[in-house]
């Protein structure tokens, strides 16, 4: 889950950050199941071990 | 239902604009300029005797026998190399011209064997036709001269068709065929004069260069070239016009039948995919569909260890359902899930969909497009709007410039690398961008103008590089851009590719392809004026696969190439109906036609429709599932036409998900891979033996007819429909063009598609509705599906999947020309003539550091597994990278892919993985255990199977 959550940061680094987060966050609210974003909220809950500062931020707009 | 004839004009159509109007034997009649005299004479009602000419090639004016008379001149010219003019008068009938005719005949005749009664071609032989279309009835010369029919000297190598030299009459058919419509140039005519004969480079046809595309044996007039199947079983009696369930070109066939039993298959003349044209694969490899393989009666069983035991269908379907209710009372209704094929009908992807949405209630759904073209899907809807290729086939013949990356068309879709050349050898260029040599590189006439020879892994640098030179050269479509593109993006994407990082010479020590030869071939694309993207799985299959599509939608919306006939951007999908199984909304973000399940208004009109509410969330996909089952959280699921087993990366983790489910239903011909897992097993049908269609890669709608009663008593359609009716939601359709009406009311871009209209217009390329009444063969037009082109920042990231001191070679893999995919079918064919194993591409330098020689067994390993496969020696690969393909299930080439997999859609890796290549004495313990397992898994219990 972190190697997917992080490739898909930096496929979106070149943008604004702002932006970057944007998509982040689309991405895995548009893509994950239920469960997945379950699993990547507790992760990030935990601390969020390993993640790309863009994915720690997405997190939050993420339901 | 007769056995249908199409008319052969006896030249190519003309596309000239000009119209002349002339008479033919009394008869007036207006044609394109540039139209042979024996082609309007068709068009007038008139058949002028002919052998050598058919409308497949260009005129070749040997036979002499289509003479006709014009009044005004002298001589007797030939019709098929005579073009017409304006008030020509001409003659076809005469007695000078009766009487030429048949002394023409007589000599043919007399060097020809008189057979006819045991003769293959019985009942369809041009020769024999056009004796009697000349009335002859002596042949003054005797048969006791020199000739050639005494010599009785057959080819029967090719497993497909027979080469009987007795029986040429050296018209030139074959040669021509071989050149016009295939490309090849195997054939030619040896000899002079009364030695001249047909042959395959002096060799056998088998051994020769000879692509076995049937070409030759479509267009000989007599039984010289002729199929084995009819040669055993005689002439078709009635047809049936169908498509092939081979690769996403679509070929539209006539199933030439005796009964229920296939006689042949024939290459339709007006297929608009193929043009009457084929491949080894449909053309000759069907005989899978009677193979002794087929599994018939459906079958169950508790534990995979147990043996199969047979079943009526209806036990079949109650225990299936049963199943399924008691695992999601137990697990939750997420717990279950399944996967439609790209093999399979747009009508049976859609009811699986359906299914599992309103009678599973989850979006647990997913489709193999997700192992090869989800990519394609991703990007092109991001960047165009839509997610499909932008073009026709028929757009290639428009086109100056061709860009051709990670395909290899001449083995996975033949029919239209046909097109490509004819194309290339009347002088378009040619750019490649792919690891290995492929044939387009350097083949009879055809030679790249640039070859691209990149390393596995790098697609995005490149593109980034060649975008580079366009931004910081000039060679911008700066027009193009600003009338149709979105400005804002436009510029974040310029800003970016224009920095130094994305030059070709920054880019060089990672595509490992010399900057020069970057920047020649990016001016070459801007200068086109026809420039066109063709792409594969060698795109797609990366860790960037989607940035790498939005990187070529990029580079064509910068030179101004999306929008009319020649340009495009142009997916080559690998299955018949990969696009149809995404357009069906198999993916489970989304519904038919591309829209997300969270959009409300989309929900409304499927619940409304289906009398259910439905998950606003999106499903599993494939990989997810699996990574589901072996949490366990996900039970199971129901399979059609799909082997994952054997197609999905990490063999031994797919297997440890399947072994992690309490029920896996597969439908399929064949107890598969996958089967090997399952608990249920619903015997599927083949594309001949039901009604639906298929959607092919330039969206092209094509009826799918049946020929044959379903052998195992069921469609597979009525598979699905009977599971969810057990499952409580109930389905009822009587036909797959009830669900093909269904369709059309609720996905936009189908609105205008019916069984009715595809009767009448043969396919229909979608969107079609009431703006597109006809079908939409070129895409984005005057502007693009979204509105303005989105130009998207393709950052270039390194995939982690690396060589190390390990494992310092990269594995990447293909398919060939006689082979498809996992081999369920073609496997099960005489195409395993040609290629009866995988084995291991190893480049010479690579092979002798490690003592390699060709033939040698060799051990495969990466982080992921190992497997052991035949060397073959080959510089077609660069030093540092090898090549396997994956159609025998034995190789287990899936065994050694690794879990990465594309950022955006988790399209598998497959083209680059980091191994270690050594020789080795046995095989891999994998593949020993291989055949263990699949003894004890396949047992079929004797008491309930008859013999």
């Amino acid at each position: 889950m972190v190697h997917m959550a992080n490739q898909i940061a930096l496929n979106f680094s070149a943008y604004p950050k702002e932006e970057a987060i944007q998509h982040v966050a689309k991405h895995l609210q548009d893509f994950w199941e239920p469960r997945m974003r379950k699993q990547f909220h507790a992760y990030v809950a935990q601390g969020g071990s390993g993640l790309h500062e863009l994915v720690i931020e997405a997190e939050k707009r993420v339901k | 239902m007769a056995l249908l004839h199409e008319t052969d004009y006896g030249t190519p159509v003309s596309v000239a604009t000009t119209l002349v109007t002339l008479e033919i034997d009394g008869k007036s009649v207006t044609v394109p300029a540039g139209t042979s005299v024996m082609r309007a004479a068709v068009d007038a009602g008139v058949q002028v005797p002919k052998l050598c000419a058919t409308d497949s090639m260009k005129s070749f004016g040997s036979c002499r026998l289509c003479l006709v008379e014009v009044e005004g001149r002298r001589g007797t010219p030939a019709s098929c190399t005579t073009l017409v003019e304006a008030g020509m008068k001409v003659t076809t009938q005469s007695p000078k011209l009766a009487k030429l005719r048949k002394g023409v005949m007589e000599l043919y005749i007399s060097d020809h064997p008189l057979d006819c009664l045991t003769c293959g071609a019985n009942g369809n032989c041009e020769l024999q036709d056009m004796a009697g279309v000349v009335g002859l009835r002596e042949v003054r010369y005797g048969y006791d001269g020199a000739n050639h029919f005494k010599e009785n000297v057959k080819d029967n190598s090719n497993p497909y068709f027979s080469f009987e030299p007795a029986k040429c009459i050296v018209c030139s058919r074959c040669v021509r065929a071989c050149e016009e419509v295939q490309g090849t140039f195997a054939l030619t005519i040896d000899g002079r004069g009364f030695g001249s004969k047909v042959s395959a480079g002096g060799e056998q046809f088998l051994d020769s260069e000879c692509v076995s595309c049937g070409a030759c044996v479509q267009a000989c007039p007599t039984a010289t070239l002729i199929e084995k199947t009819v040669l055993q079983k005689g002439q078709g009696e009635h047809s049936v016009v169908t498509t092939c369930a081979y690769c996403g070109v679509g070929c539209a066939f006539k199933a030439e039948m005796q009964g229920t039993e296939v006689v042949r298959m024939l290459p339709y003349k007006d297929g608009q995919a193929n043009h009457g044209h084929s491949c080894v694969k449909g053309r000759f490899a069907w005989g899978y569909a009677t193979h002794k393989d087929r599994i018939t009666k459906p079958m169950i069983r508790s534990k995979i260890t147990d043996p199969w035991k047979e079943v009526t269908w209806d036990e079949a379907i109650q225990y299936t359902a049963g199943e399924f209710k008691r695992i999601q009372a137990k697990y939750g209704k997420d717990s279950i899930g399944g996967i439609t094929s790209s093999r399979c009908t747009n009508e049976e992807t859609y009811l699986v969909q359906k299914l599992i949405r309103a009678g599973f209630g989850n979006n647990n759904t997913d489709t193999c497009a997700r192992v090869c073209h989800s990519p394609t899907g991703y990007g092109l809807k991001t960047t165009f709007g839509t997610s499909a290729g932008t073009q026709p086939f028929d757009s290639v013949h428009d086109t100056d410039v061709m860009m051709v990356i990670g395909a290899n068309p001449t083995d996975a879709h033949p029919v239209f690398a046909s097109s490509m050349k004819r194309r290339l050898i009347e002088g378009a260029k040619l750019i490649v961008i792919d690891p290995r040599e492929i044939d387009l590189v350097k083949t009879a006439h055809v030679k790249a103008d640039y070859h691209l020879q990149l390393r596995p892994g790098t697609n995005v640098a490149m593109i980034n590089s060649l975008t580079h030179v366009l931004v910081t050269e000039n060679l911008l479509a700066d027009s193009y851009i600003k009338e149709r593109c979105d400005e804002a993006a436009f510029k974040k994407w310029r800003d970016f590719i224009a920095l130094e990082k994305n030059s070709p010479e920054a880019m060089e020590s990672i595509t490992g392809v010399p900057a020069e030869l970057v920047r020649g071939a990016a001016r070459l694309f801007a200068k086109g004026p026809n420039s066109a993207i063709y792409y594969g799985l060698g795109v797609t299959e990366h860790s960037q696969g989607s940035t790498m599509v939005m990187g070529m939608a990029n580079i064509a919306m910068a030179t101004g190439n999306i929008g009319r006939s020649g340009v495009g951007v142009n997916p080559l999908r690998g299955q018949n109906n990969v696009q149809g199984a995404c357009d069906m909304g198999s993916f489970p973000h989304e519904y038919p036609g591309y829209r997300h399940v969270s959009d409300v208004a989309t929900r409304e009109l499927f619940e409304g429709a289906w009398g259910v509410k439905l998950e606003p969330e999106p499903g599993l996909r494939i990989p997810n599932m699996f990574d589901a089952a072996v949490e366990g959280t996900f039970k199971g699921i129901y399979v059609q036409g799909e082997d994952i087993s054997q197609s999905d990366p990490n063999t031994q983790h797919v297997q440890k998900a399947l072994g992690s489910m309490e029920c896996v239903v597969v439908q399929d011909l064949f107890l598969n891979e996958t089967a090997m897992w399952a608990h249920v097993f619903l015997p599927g049908c083949s594309f001949l033996e039901k009604d639906g269609t298929f959607t092919n890669a330039e969206r092209r709608i094509s009826p799918v007819r049946k020929a044959m009663p379903p052998k195992n008593g069921m469609a597979d359609w009525e598979i699905t429909m009977a599971l969810s009716n057990a499952m409580g939601y109930p389905m009822h359709y009587s036909h797959p063009s009830e669900i093909m009406d269904e369709i059309a009311r609720l996905t936009p871009t189908f609105a205008g598609v019916s069984y009715a209209k595809l009767d009448e217009m043969g396919s229909i390329q979608w969107p079609c509705n009431d703006a597109a009444p006809e079908g939409t063969p070129v895409m984005h037009i005057d502007k693009f599906v979204r509105g303005k082109g989105n130009f998207v920042i393709t950052e270039f990231v390194p995939t982690e999947e690396r060589t190390t001191g390990k494992f310092p070679l990269i594995l990447t893999t293909g398919r060939i020309l006689s082979q498809y995919n996992v081999g369920a079918q073609t496997r099960r064919t005489e195409n395993n003539t040609w290629h009866a194993e995988d084995k291991l591409d190893i480049h010479p330098s690579d092979a002798e550091n490690r003592g390699i020689n060709e033939g040698d067994l060799v051990s495969i390993q990466s982080r992921a597994g190992e497997i052991t496969l035949h060397a073959r020696v080959s510089d077609r690969m660069q030093p540092g990278v090898v090549y396997t393909t994956f159609h025998h299930a034995m190789s287990g080439a899936n065994v050694v892919t690794t879990e990465f997999s594309d950022w955006a859609t988790s399209c598998p890796e497959y083209k680059v993985t980091a191994v270690q290549v050594r020789l080795a004495k046995k095989v891999s313990a994998w593949q020993q255990q291989y055949e263990q397992q699949r003894i004890l898994t396949t047992r079929i219990a004797s008491e309930t199977h008859g013999d």
